[in-house]
């Protein structure tokens, strides 16, 4: 770990930014362990990590299921947690892309419509805020594993997160990449959508599971948890071995606690 | 035609069960996305092309009024006629009184998705005529008495089991009673059969892909050409198009067909593109005596003047569903009305209403690979969401979601208890999951387990509780 915030007195802004972190409810939740990581690769790059105490949720349940007014309410949360930071980072594109969203909610009140532009244009996801803005191309973590990726929907189509999180694993010591099949294709999640459509989603998560059995690979990454927990759930249900973790995880070598859904202590069911 | 969007949860679920469904799905899932795929990397210029018709449509529709009268003219100057149907019933009426004018008792039909949105079969078949499907996968939908599950591959759903078991059921009347298996001898067989209606017919009513406003002119694709024969061998010629059909000039038809195929099936073009203008002149040796277009409004112009206007650029490509992971999972017929997939989502509860088929733009993950490949850019995913936003505004969605997102809503704008809250929730679920670390049921959560998956645990401390600690640690 190379800086504190109390460096940052004497650099500019772009030298070493003050970051706000924006963990996501599902990774404070279920996976602390990703907010940790995100913290450890900042840090990496020169950022000064802060994370707002005041911090909820991104407000996409309310936002995808047509409750644009609770959308707006937790959003005006998020804005005043967030608005004075350099940068904001999310480690998940789909939290992100909802931050991006945030202008759209407030078209009738356009004090809080210009915050919220001001701070959709500096947030960022973890992995593309790391390569594109920040630069680093390479990691010093190693993982001596095959694994898999899947690319999250929201982070792929509407950040252009694709490349990315493949050049940085390249960089992982023995660590060997099996592309997935369809890894384009969506793995059934979709926020309420999974519950409120059961079936269909849980044809899309096996129809996941399938690809990723297929390349052999005994663990999975990905940029976002909602969709790391269905496909964790899904290949549980199946009783496999693979284990599923998120790609800051392995980045940021801290992928040596058990994997989503794993049993605790067991240092993965793969092992 | 009419709607069980209602009942969308039932078939899908019915759908996904459906094993010989399952197996058309299947083969088809892949294959368009490929060949589509293939065709857009060998057209550099197509991400401009695709601007182009965005601009082209977008044109169009802010002057929708004059060039559909550019249009109407036209049709008029070269000898045609023009029917206005603002609802479906009205386009129903019309054709049926154009064909009972004409005497006709024999209609053949090239494939018109207009057609099925407004009932044109049903209309005429209830007036007495007899209706022929020239298009194959349409004539076997006809045969099995089923809506197309498709827009542009009607029987996809069908297996080529099925279709050689429908064709020995119903062409034994014709004296073809070998059963078929190969798919070159079914596609001969059905040839024979239609060809004889062909000459028979009286009136042949095809759809339209475009509208030339400047010279009165319906464009058709198709890969058979049964198109041609429906437009040019009948003495009557009906063509049933929506309003938002229309586009200026032959060049800006050109542009749209340079995407239309390629997103479509792959192709660059498809094999026939017919273009027909008004009756049989003087000197032309074939062709109608008669030309009529039936311009169906059923809606359009509400969309027009609404959120939704970006839908009316739509070319009916289907590209949409054939990048759907919900409609690779379910197929066309669960939607239960005429258009499925993304582009049917927003079009069903705009014409059958929102209580209606509230559920189709639920059923969406929002991945938006719909509108990656949509050729005029039409942002489906947004458009959901327009149309979920309209629904919780009428209040017409589930009440458990309502009060959900409610208390959601109050927890996530109140940190403090939020903090308190999570805090609790994730130590008390790692507790409960214990050594197996996930859960396989819970009670409130049905929904989740319902789609075959286990629910893996926290790890017993929030991220927030870890750095609050560590601050302290820090001295910070
Ligand atoms: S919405 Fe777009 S992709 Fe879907 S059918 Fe229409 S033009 Fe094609």
């Amino acid at each position: 770990m190379s800086a504190t915030g109390s460096e940052s007195i004497t650099d500019t802004p772009i030298d070493h930014p003050r970051v706000g972190l924006f963990v996501t409810c599902l990774a404070d939740i279920y996976r602390p362990n990703v907010g940790l990581a995100a913290v450890a690769l900042l840090e990496k790059v020169g950022c000064s990590v802060e994370v707002p105490q005041t911090q909820t949720c991104c407000g996409q349940p309310s936002y995808n299921n047509g409750d644009l007014a609770g959308a707006a309410r937790t959003a005006r949360n998020t804005i005043e947690a967030f608005e004075d930071f350099d940068y904001v980072v999310v480690p998940s594109g789909s939290c992100a892309g909802m931050l991006h969203d945030f202008p759209r909610l407030f078209e009738s009140e356009p004090g809080w419509q210009q915050r919220a532009r001001a701070m959709a244009g500096k947030t960022h996801e973890l992995i593309s805020f790391l390569t594109d803005v920040r630069g680093l191309d390479a990691v010093d973590a190693s993982f001596g594993r095959a694994v898999t990726y899947h690319d999250s929907c929201h982070g792929l189509r509407a950040l252009g997160i694709k490349e990315q999180p493949r050049r940085l694993l390249a960089s992982v010591g023995g660590l060997e990449l099996r592309e997935l099949n369809d890894s384009e294709i969506c793995c059934g999640f979709g926020g309420t959508f999974c519950v409120k459509y059961p079936e269909i989603s849980g044809r899309m998560v096996a129809d996941k599971a399938d690809a990723i059995a297929a390349t052999g690979a005994k663990v999975v990454l990905g940029g976002d948890l909602g969709c790391l927990l269905n496909i964790a759930g899904r290949l549980g249900r199946e009783g496999g071995d693979v284990s599923v973790y998120h790609v800051a995880e392995v980045l940021a070598g801290m992928a040596d606690v058990p994997g989503l859904g794993d049993p605790p202590g067991s240092g993965g069911r793969s092992r | 035609m009419e709607s069980l969007s209602h009942a969308f949860k039932e078939r899908s679920v019915h759908a996904l069960k459906d094993e010989t469904l399952q197996v058309a799905l299947h083969r088809a899932k892949d294959g368009f996305a490929v060949k589509r795929a293939k065709a857009v990397e060998g057209l550099p210029e197509f991400d401009a092309l695709r601007d182009r018709a965005v601009a082209i449509k977008n044109h169009t529709l802010e002057n929708l009024d004059h060039y559909l009268e550019r249009y109407a003219d036209a049709v008029e100057r070269s000898g045609g006629k023009v029917h206005w149907a603002s609802s479906a019933e009205d386009a129903r009426r019309i054709v049926v009184e154009i064909c009972r004018a004409a005497g006709a008792k024999m209609i053949t039909k090239g494939k018109s998705m207009v057609g099925e949105e407004v009932g044109v079969n049903g209309a005429l078949e209830g007036a007495g005529f007899e209706v022929v499907e020239t298009d194959l996968g349409e004539y076997i939908i006809q045969l099995a008495h089923e809506p197309p599950s498709h827009i542009i591959v009607p029987a996809v759903h069908k297996t080529r089991g099925q279709i050689a078991d429908l064709f020995h059921e119903n062409h034994q009347k014709y004296g073809l009673t070998r059963k078929l298996s190969e798919v070159p001898e079914m596609v001969n067989e059905a040839r024979q059969v239609l060809r004889s209606k062909y000459l028979d017919a009286d009136v042949g009513i095809t759809g339209a892909n475009f509208l030339i406003a400047e010279s009165g002119t319906s464009v058709i694709v198709t890969n058979e050409g049964n198109g041609d024969l429906t437009c040019s061998l009948p003495r009557v010629h009906i063509v049933t198009a929506g309003i938002e059909k229309v586009v200026p000039t032959a060049e800006d038809a050109t542009t749209l067909l340079r995407l239309l195929a390629r997103s479509a099936t792959g192709q660059d073009l498809t094999t026939y593109t017919t273009f027909s203008t008004g009756p049989k002149r003087a000197d032309d040796t074939d062709g109608p005596e008669e030309y009529h277009v039936v311009l169906v409004d059923s809606g359009r112009s509400t969309m027009l003047a609404d959120q939704f206007r970006e839908m009316l650029r739509c070319i009916r490509c289907g590209a949409c569903m054939n990048h759907c992971p919900v409609y690779g999972a379910i197929g066309g017929h669960a939607y239960g009305w005429v258009y499925p997939g993304p582009m049917g989502s927003v079009l069903t509860p705009l014409s059958v209403g929102l209580k209606e088929a509230g559920n189709l733009p639920n059923a969406c993950t929002l991945n938006g690979h719909c509108a990656e490949v949509c050729p005029v850019r039409i942002p489906l995913p947004d458009l959901l969401r327009t149309l979920r936003h309209r629904e919780y505004q009428l209040k017409l969605g589930l009440k458990p979601l309502r009060w959900g997102l409610a208390a959601w809503v109050w927890f996530t704008s109140h940190p403090r208890i939020y903090r308190l809250g999570t805090r609790v929730q994730a130590r008390m679920l790692a507790t409960l999951a214990g050594r197996k670390g996930r859960f396989t049921r819970m009670p409130l959560a049905g929904g989740w387990f319902k789609g075959g998956r286990d629910l893996p645990a926290p790890q017993g401390e929030t991220f927030m509780a870890v750095w609050a600690r560590r601050q302290k640690e820090r001295g910070q």
